[in-house]
């Protein structure tokens, strides 16, 4: 594992894209994207619980390890991330009731968000360093905010163009977002 | 018990059909997408799922008298969690090449939607076999709409079903449909089909009452 921090970051952002690439954290990329107001927030909010667990699961395994209790791993993980979802609830409702509200459900859902799990499993399963790992858990959020933006920009085009009443709703998103990862192949082999 | 059974029927087949995850709710859509590329991993997928489904939600349910409500969902999770890490470690020690090819999406079945969403919506709710049964009823469900999905994706992506060429040496393979595109194309497919065969009957159901108004 010699990859450099700028092509983990590179990879996670574009060529390995979370969302449209691995099909980690599909839940909120259909559900949030609507708006383009609530999609950037999402995005940031899951970039940052992702950046926490990442942190708190590198720690985490290093002490599984020292203890050979490798088998606690999964169900650690999704205690932490579960406790960093709600500190950032907790931060999001004091200081912006508004965004608090107009997230709704989706944001205790981070905590089911496979983007934020799927973090922590792969850098585990790579082997990353301290360095590695904290590149990759940016890069892998700022993928998932890009895409939820492009998406949500899409949409809110589409809400004014006349679209066939069979194809409304996830039918659409679906295609939409088949469109898009299609044209995000075209960074493959971006990473080295 | 004579209308017992019709019963439990219906509450099964809920899940396999009119509540189905992956065409109706359109729950649990990671590992949907992402490991459908072959009929047989997504056969493996829709079964590792489906034990987690039952044996979680016999747990929740069984449990549902002593666990409090405020820490329900931590509880719900590390239930889950562990019926995890049991098919983890069972896929790994059966075949290593499906542990391979299914990766992380095995331990990420924690955060899959459906199951979260069973415990808290009818497993907190019933006693364990009413419970069990829904959720084995969602779990086949599930298992369906990956197969659905894998089928499609291996005979047009690969030319093959279950790792069994189907056409001759001549057939260029539509390599997109393995592709992470050809997943949200598959799904995006499926998904305008169901709402067409509904119209459908819709369509008919009118078409007939307005026949029954003119005799």
């Amino acid at each position: 594992m010699s990859e450099s921090a700028f092509q983990i970051f590179v990879n996670a952002l574009l060529a390995n894209n979370f969302v449209l690439a691995m099909f980690l954290g599909l839940c909120p990329f259909l559900g949030v994207s609507g708006k383009l107001d609530t999609a950037f927030p999402m995005g940031v909010a899951t970039t940052f619980v992702m950046l926490v667990a990442s942190l708190c699961a590198y720690g985490l395994n290093l002490l599984l390890t020292a203890f050979h209790l490798e088998f606690l791993r999964l169900i650690s993980y999704i205690v932490i991330i579960a406790s960093s979802v709600q500190l950032v609830e907790m931060v999001l409702k004091k200081y912006s009731p508004a965004l608090f509200r107009a997230l709704g459900i989706y944001l205790p859902l981070i905590t089911t968000n496979c983007a934020v799990l799927g973090v922590a499993l792969f850098q585990t399963a790579r082997d990353y360093d301290f360095v590695q790992s904290v590149t990759f858990s940016i890069g892998g959020g700022a993928g998932f905010t890009l895409a939820l933006v492009l998406m949500a920009s899409v949409r809110e085009r589409l809400t004014l163009s006349n679209v066939p009443d069979l194809a409304q709703g996830t039918a659409l998103s679906l295609m939409l977002a088949g469109i898009l990862s299609l044209s995000f192949m075209g960074f493959a082999g971006l990473g080295g | 018990m004579s209308t017992a059974a019709p019963q439990t029927w219906d509450e099964f087949m809920e899940g396999v059909w009119r509540q189905n995850p992956v065409f109706v709710m359109v729950l649990g859509m990671c590992p949907t997408l992402a490991v459908t590329v072959s009929a047989i991993n997504a056969l493996s997928m829709g079964a590792a799922t489906l034990f987690v489904l039952v044996c979680s939600c016999g747990l929740v349910s069984l449990m549902r008298a002593v666990t409090p409500k405020e820490v329900r969902i931590a509880v719900y999770i590390v239930i889950i969690a562990t019926f995890v890490t049991a098919v983890d470690y069972a896929i790994q020690a059966i075949s290593l090449a499906l542990y391979d090819a299914l990766g992380a999406f095995i331990q990420l079945i924690v955060v899959n939607c459906i199951i979260l969403g069973r415990a808290e919506a009818h497993a907190s709710k019933n006693t364990p076999l009413p419970a069990m049964i829904n959720a084995a009823g969602m779990g086949v469900g599930f298992t369906l709409g990956l197969l659905a999905l894998g089928v499609v994706r291996e005979v047009l992506g690969a030319g093959s079903l279950f790792g069994v060429a189907l056409f001759g040496a001549g057939f260029q393979p539509w390599v997109i449909m393995v592709l992470p595109p050809g997943g949200f194309f598959v799904l995006g497919a499926w998904l305008l089909f169901f709402a067409w065969l509904e119209r459908r009957k819709l369509r008919r159901a009118a078409s007939l009452t307005e026949a029954g108004q003119h005799v």
